[in-house]
């Protein structure tokens, strides 16, 4: 058993939660995920690494409650545990001092990309973070972000909250505004990960962005994380999560990430049929 | 006691039935196909035995079980003798029993069968293990007393649980790491149920744990903790690297990462170890095989095991799709005929082209080509070449590739003073099992590349033997 040290709510549906797992606090790099799995006949499924302290051994990780066993997560609070864990799984992100680095987080992918701006930033580079959600309240980890930053960008579909636009807009108008940039990572939904690869591929702008397909052991064996990058089959959970934009096929990853869609209906509706309370949970 | 019948009585006896579940009815459950002999029956078996004074069958065994001594107890009816015996070289007795192919190891090498039928030794192993088992008394082998060294043993599955055993035995303090939050490695997430019942590996594992081997679920070595940190921080004194051959290959065909597509791996993991034949109480998916048309695509045992999940997932139609002929396939012959038994249909003499799929990324279908045999190839076998104007498409909604594993790089890459062959395994001296790295050995398919239970676990008890001695010695010969 995992034990859950701390947890809060950082957005509606998103939780923060502090996990003991001494192994993987001690092995883990940006980048880097977990496979948890919630109770004995749970399924196993991957959340990146936000955090971690190898002094009290443990990690921390961003849930955003969409399925049966993400919102099952975030009903678990301090004092309760995971079943399993473990990791750190995948290829840690590759940290170098590129000269500035834009790094871009969309609702929770920021939780995501938050190790690796502190280790570009740490590397030397000037980091120009670039926060995105749909409203203010989904903005998640702003102040962390901010103080690793040199530069700090909030974009809000509706404008609720830093400026109105999309990351992809504040992106644009740097590359417009001939800021020199000469790396890009971004982590997010799929469709917006696509358009910053579109936004810097004119330029050649080396840009990379962090998978989360369908998985299973997360250790190369099950081969269902399948990506093409480059047109070659990757496998995700060893070869990456994280992969050069420009190569990735988001169509074949998209198409991938649909196959269950049913089935997680399914699921979900059991969850909020035996807990009726699991909707929309807001943090206080 | 039985009386030894002279050697002519005895071969008049046919060989014993294994009584099996109806075809059409386990067809649709997951519940084990064999149901096992009784106990008057396993002692007529017994009395088969010519107890030869050169037992070939034990020869033929990969871990050297003490076959006729085992046969011998049964036939006087001392069952948990026969079982204490038997795990003296065999900690999987009732694993074994059921997944060994034993025609190519014990039953392959039996006299009786170079004009009779051979005796069933896979039959009679299962049953002792299965009445130990049954009774609750284990007969144990005594560890040795404690010799203050540790081992670390990387993976659960038969080479990794044999290893541990042996040099638990020997007095060693063993710890088994696996990198799933289940023991047993390919037996509980590669066999199915109905093969192997997971309950039957767990009390395996269980008995193990009685014996004193140590175990650590949800660690990845090469992620979670390196070969030098387990040897420099943690103190062990040895490593016994048994990872096996995970790594799915795929036929990198147009259109194989559609919805649909499986890797055998995935298909049965989901299906094993994740229980996703129990939608109703497991939370794990598995792309609905309900009234679809499923195909797998290979030949092997692995093959075998996915077709006959899918069809008692409920599947419309089950097929297996292989380029060579029917005898040609790697399968055992008694999983081929359970598997046409229960309605497999077998599409032989045909490769696949392509995946084919809608508009919504889902499989569709496989175009796939007929096929006639020609010359061996460099595998000995007959190479199969297309016959030109032979393409049809065969509707699926799942399609499982299960056309072999390869090494998984995980230890190995984070390691790089073990040596590796161009594919990616780990290089092993064949009498000792050592690496290149001093203290770290390594067995089963992570050397071998994939082959059987069995031989994994002899592989593990030779690794054993090896690591016994150097914790003994400190000897580390390096190769002229």
């Amino acid at each position: 058993m995992y034990r859950i040290l701390e947890a809060r709510f950082l957005a509606p549906d998103v939780k923060l939660l502090r996990l003991e797992a001494p192994r993987v606090a001690k092995m883990r790099q940006p980048g880097q995920f977990v496979i948890v799995r919630v109770h004995d006949q749970g399924e196993r499924i991957p959340l990146t690494i936000a955090d971690s302290d190898p002094e009290t051994g443990s990690v921390t990780i961003v849930v955003q409650g969409v399925g049966k066993t993400t919102k099952m997560i975030n009903q678990l609070d301090e004092g309760d545990a995971l079943l399993d864990v473990v990791g750190p799984l995948g290829a840690a992100s590759e940290v170098e001092d590129f000269g500035t680095s834009v790094v871009i987080g969309g609702g929770v992918g920021t939780a995501i990309a938050y190790p690796t701006a502190v280790a570009m930033k740490q590397a030397g580079n000037h980091v120009i973070s670039i926060l995105g959600a749909r409203n203010r309240q989904l903005v998640i980890l702003e102040e962390e972000v901010r103080a690793t930053s040199d530069e700090l960008f909030v974009m809000t579909d509706d404008g609720s909250g830093g400026e109105q636009g999309f990351v992809t807009t504040k992106l644009q108008q740097l590359l417009d505004d001939k800021r020199e940039i000469n790396h890009v990572l971004a982590i997010g939904p799929v469709p917006m990960m696509k358009a910053v690869a579109e936004v810097t591929r004119p330029a050649g702008i080396p840009t990379v962005v962090s998978l989360n397909p369908i998985m299973v052991d997360g250790t190369g064996m099950c081969g269902g994380c399948r990506v093409l990058v480059g047109g070659e089959t990757k496998f995700a959970c060893v070869d990456g999560p994280e992969f050069d934009a420009h190569l990735v096929d988001f169509e074949t990853l998209v198409q991938r990430n649909r196959m269950y869609r049913d089935q997680e209906r399914a699921g979900l509706c059991q969850l909020e049929m035996a807990h009726p309370k699991v909707g929309p949970q807001h943090h206080p | 006691m039985a009386d030894k019948l002279p050697p002519k009585q005895r071969t008049k006896i046919p060989r014993q039935a294994m009584p099996e579940q109806p075809a059409l009815e386990r067809a649709r459950n997951f519940a084990e196909v064999n149901l096992g002999l009784d106990a008057a029956v396993a002692e007529k078996e017994a009395q088969r035995c010519l107890t030869c004074a050169d037992p070939k069958c034990s020869h033929g065994c990969p871990v050297g079980v003490q076959v006729r001594e085992v046969v011998d107890l049964v036939r006087d009816g001392d069952y948990l003798r026969a079982a204490a015996k038997l795990r003296e070289d065999n900690v999987l007795p009732a694993v074994t029993g059921r997944v060994c192919p034993q025609e190519n190891q014990c039953e392959g090498a039996c006299i009786l069968g170079k004009r009779f039928a051979p005796l069933a030794i896979g039959h009679i192993e299962r049953f002792v293990a299965d009445y130990e088992r049954a009774t609750g008394e284990i007969g144990l082998p005594e560890p040795a007393s404690p010799t203050g060294k540790k081992v670390a043993v990387v993976g659960s599955g038969p080479a990794g649980l044999s290893c541990a055993g042996d040099l638990t035995l020997k007095g060693h303090e063993v710890t088994v790491m696996e990198a799933l939050h289940e023991l047993g490695g390919v037996l509980v997430y590669g066999i199915p149920e109905f093969r192997l019942p997971k309950e039957i590996v767990r009390n395996e594992i269980e008995n193990m744990r009685k014996m004193g081997v140590n175990f650590e679920t949800n660690v990845v070595v090469g992620k979670s903790v390196t070969i030098d940190q387990l040897m420099n921080d943690e103190g062990y004194d040895a490593v016994f690297i048994a990872t096996g051959a995970g790594l799915p290959k795929f036929l990198n065909l147009p259109g194989e990462h559609l919805g649909g597509v499986y890797s055998a791996n995935e298909f049965l993991t989901r299906v094993n170890l994740m229980k996703a034949y129990d939608p109703e109480h497991y939370d794990s998916p598995v792309y609905t095989c309900r009234d679809a048309d499923v195909v797998v695509i290979g030949g092997g045992n692995t093959a075998m095991d996915a077709v006959r999940s899918a069809l008692r997932l409920g599947a419309k139609s089950a097929s297996i799709i292989y380029r060579r002929g029917e005898a040609e396939m790697p399968a055992r012959k008694e999983e081929q005929h359970h598997a046409r038994d229960e309605g497999v249909t077998f599409l032989t003499m045909h490769n696949p082209l392509q995946f084919l799929g809608n508009d919504q990324g889902l499989l569709t279908g496989v175009e796939v080509q007929q096929m006639e045999l020609g010359e061996p190839d460099g595998s000995g076998r007959a190479r199969p070449i297309p016959i030109a104007g032979s393409e049809k498409v065969v509707p699926a909604s799942v399609a499982i590739v299960a056309v072999g594993t390869g090494a998984n790089p995980l230890v190995q890459s984070s390691t790089p003073e073990i040596n590796t062959n161009k594919w990616g395994y780990i290089q092993a001296d064949d009498d000792n099992l050592r690496t290149s790295k001093r203290g770290v050995f390594a067995g089963g398919d992570i050397v071998s590349g994939a082959a059987t239970v069995i031989l994994a676990m002899g592989a593990g008890r030779t690794a054993a033997a090896s690591i016994h001695e150097y914790l003994t010695t400190g000897d580390w010969p390096t190769a002229e």
